[in-house]
């Protein structure tokens, strides 16, 4: 059954007696039996999803701070793997981030920031390796540098030197030393603005810095609305950000959503939101605009709960917006069993489940996808698609059988699902 | 027979004169360099500058010793070598390459590719005349 530890009972436990309540008035509450309670209190029952808000509710707290502890889990041994795992106490992972939250966060924090630097050095060493500029520039120091050798070397050790090969030779070295110059100023440069950018920014991927950016601002730019100052108000902190490309797609993101926010303007998108039971699908119909804007909007204004998850046609991620509890990984693709990717395949087709993420308590989603195609260079141009999976930890309809997902497959503890594409790093027998 | 070069003939070595390098590279001056260098020391030297009708080049002039800079525009010295290796006429012909300091994967290269011997740029000339005077004196006759 449930390990020692840390777990969601003595969680439970510790908030009611923090808050100087009895169990049975924590169960008088949450409608269960003070006996139950105590049963949970001591981890011998699981905390199903429909209980949990009612027993968060009773001892005044988030549901997400009882089972909070299950997102640093899943991120604790996420770094594990990354690290290659093998002296973790993997098994504890949930044990240790219960009882020292923050040493769990510094290793949480130091994962990021080696897989901060392993992206940087990539791309440095790509840089190095193949981009052109540099490599041109290295060639053209070599070539006037071998010619400057040789040609002094010529002038120094030739005897009897005839006057007129001098003068060719001085001449030659002359016009290399001057490529010399200019070629070495050009490495310099390149390697300063190399240094400026990169390396400080210790560089996320732009997709990771522009999606960090946007969690700053709450997922919601009011500049963006009716009456702000539009994208020209955003254009110092799009500045901010550290690399070229993280600016541009900042750009482009900032353009998308003010033609969103354009398209579905305050009060008529509240409006429509309410009167559709908050189905993007109906908003896009209503507001007369594409499934895939209405599901952006949706996600993207202010106040929205939702998560959001957009993928090209090959399947990567193009903004991960998350929500507490569902955890969206970095790179390498989501969990095969998304509605996201069977939406994918079927453009146009609305895909919707309730998705169950495995934990100590289990937890539930409705997930909701459409994907569009588009025809941007028309007939004879590719063909475009896009999918989006809408997320959210509310309004989840009864009697309707979950789908059991996971996040990423080397932190899912399923370790008997079918749609497994690596070995998971700890095994939760019986999913 | 003495070869109609314009600097100066010194006879060092006691190398024969006539001996015929063809040289493929696309900077002039150092090709002037080279075949001045060259030049003073008995060696006839034609210069080439690379690309698609070089290795046309090789098999109209028929060299005694071929220089092949690795850094050419457009078709690389690489792959001239691998057709120069790969037409039987010229399979034996002594390849000397000239490669960019420091690049170990060059040298490996041309080591697969074929070349008899590897010159680093910058060379100094001392260098580079031994390397061909080595590389004439290991052909047969």
């Amino acid at each position: 059954m449930a390990a020692a530890g840390w777990l969601t009972g003595a969680r439970i436990r510790a908030r009611r007696e923090r808050i100087g309540l009895r169990q049975a008035e924590v169960a008088r509450r949450a409608g269960i039996s003070a006996s139950y309670l105590n049963l949970i209190e001591h981890d011998r029952r699981r905390v199903g999803p429909d209980l949990l808000p009612r027993l968060a509710a009773a001892l005044e707290i988030e549901a997400e701070a009882l089972a909070g502890a299950q997102g640093r889990t899943d991120d604790l041994r996420a770094a594990a793997a990354a690290a290659g795992g093998a002296a973790a106490e993997l098994a504890r992972a949930e044990d240790f981030a219960g009882r020292f939250p923050g040493w769990a966060d510094l290793v949480l924090a130091q994962a990021a920031r080696i897989a901060r630097l392993e992206r940087l050095v990539e791309a440095l060493n790509d840089r190095i390796g193949q981009d052109p500029h540099l490599s041109a520039a290295l060639h053209e120091v070599l070539n006037a540098m071998t010619s400057v050798r040789a040609a002094a070397g010529i002038l120094a050790e030739t005897d009897d030197l005839d006057p007129d090969w001098r003068r060719r030779f001085h001449q030659n070295l002359h016009t290399d030393s001057e490529r010399l110059a200019a070629g070495a100023e050009a490495l310099v440069a390149y390697l300063d603005q190399a240094e400026g950018s990169e390396a400080n920014a210790m560089a996320a991927s732009p997709q990771e810095e522009v999606e960090d950016w946007l969690a700053l601002r709450g997922w919601h730019l009011p500049d963006l609305e009716p009456g702000g100052g539009g994208p020209a108000a955003l254009s110092a902190q799009i500045a901010g950000l550290a690399s070229d490309a993280a600016r541009s797609l900042a750009r482009d993101w900032v353009a998308v959503l003010a033609a969103d926010a354009a398209a579905m303007p305050e009060p008529a998108l509240g409006q429509a939101l309410a009167d559709a039971g908050g189905d993007p699908l109906r908003i896009a119909a209503r507001l007369g605009v594409a499934p895939l804007a209405a599901m952006r909007r949706t996600a993207l204004r202010a106040g929205a709960t939702e998560g959001l998850v957009l993928c090209d046609a090959a399947g990567a991620f193009l903004l991960r917006k998350p929500v507490a509890g569902f955890p969206l990984p970095r790179g390498g693709g989501g969990c095969a069993l998304w509605p996201l990717y069977a939406a994918l395949g079927q453009p146009g087709t609305a895909v919707e489940g309730i998705g169950e993420l495995p934990g100590q308590v289990p937890r539930r989603f409705r997930l909701r996808a459409i994907a569009e195609i588009r025809h941007p260079g028309g007939f004879g141009g590719p063909v475009l698609r896009q999918a989006a999976m809408l997320i959210r930890a509310d309004d989840l309809p009864a009697g309707v059988t979950p789908l059991r997902i996971g996040g990423a497959c080397r932190i899912c503890p399923r370790a008997l699902c079918p749609a497994r594409r690596e070995p998971p790093i700890l095994r939760d027998e019986g999913l | 027979m003495r070869a109609a070069a314009e600097p100066e003939q010194g006879r060092t070595g006691g190398q024969p004169v006539g001996r015929h390098v063809l040289l493929i590279e696309d900077e002039p001056n150092i090709a002037e360099a080279i075949r001045f260098i060259l030049s003073r020391d008995g060696w006839r030297v034609t210069t080439h500058g690379g690309g698609s009708d070089a290795l046309m080049a090789v098999r109209s002039a028929v060299p005694d010793v071929l220089i092949l800079d690795v850094m050419l525009p457009g078709l690389s010295g690489f792959e001239i070598l691998a057709a120069l290796r790969a037409d039987t006429r010229l399979a034996s012909l002594p390849v000397m390459m000239l490669t960019a300091k420091g690049q170990g994967r060059d040298r490996e290269a041309a080591e697969r590719a074929g070349a008899d011997r590897f010159v680093a740029k910058p060379f100094s000339n001392a260098d580079l005349l031994a390397s061909v005077r080595e590389l004439a004196a290991g052909r047969p006759g």
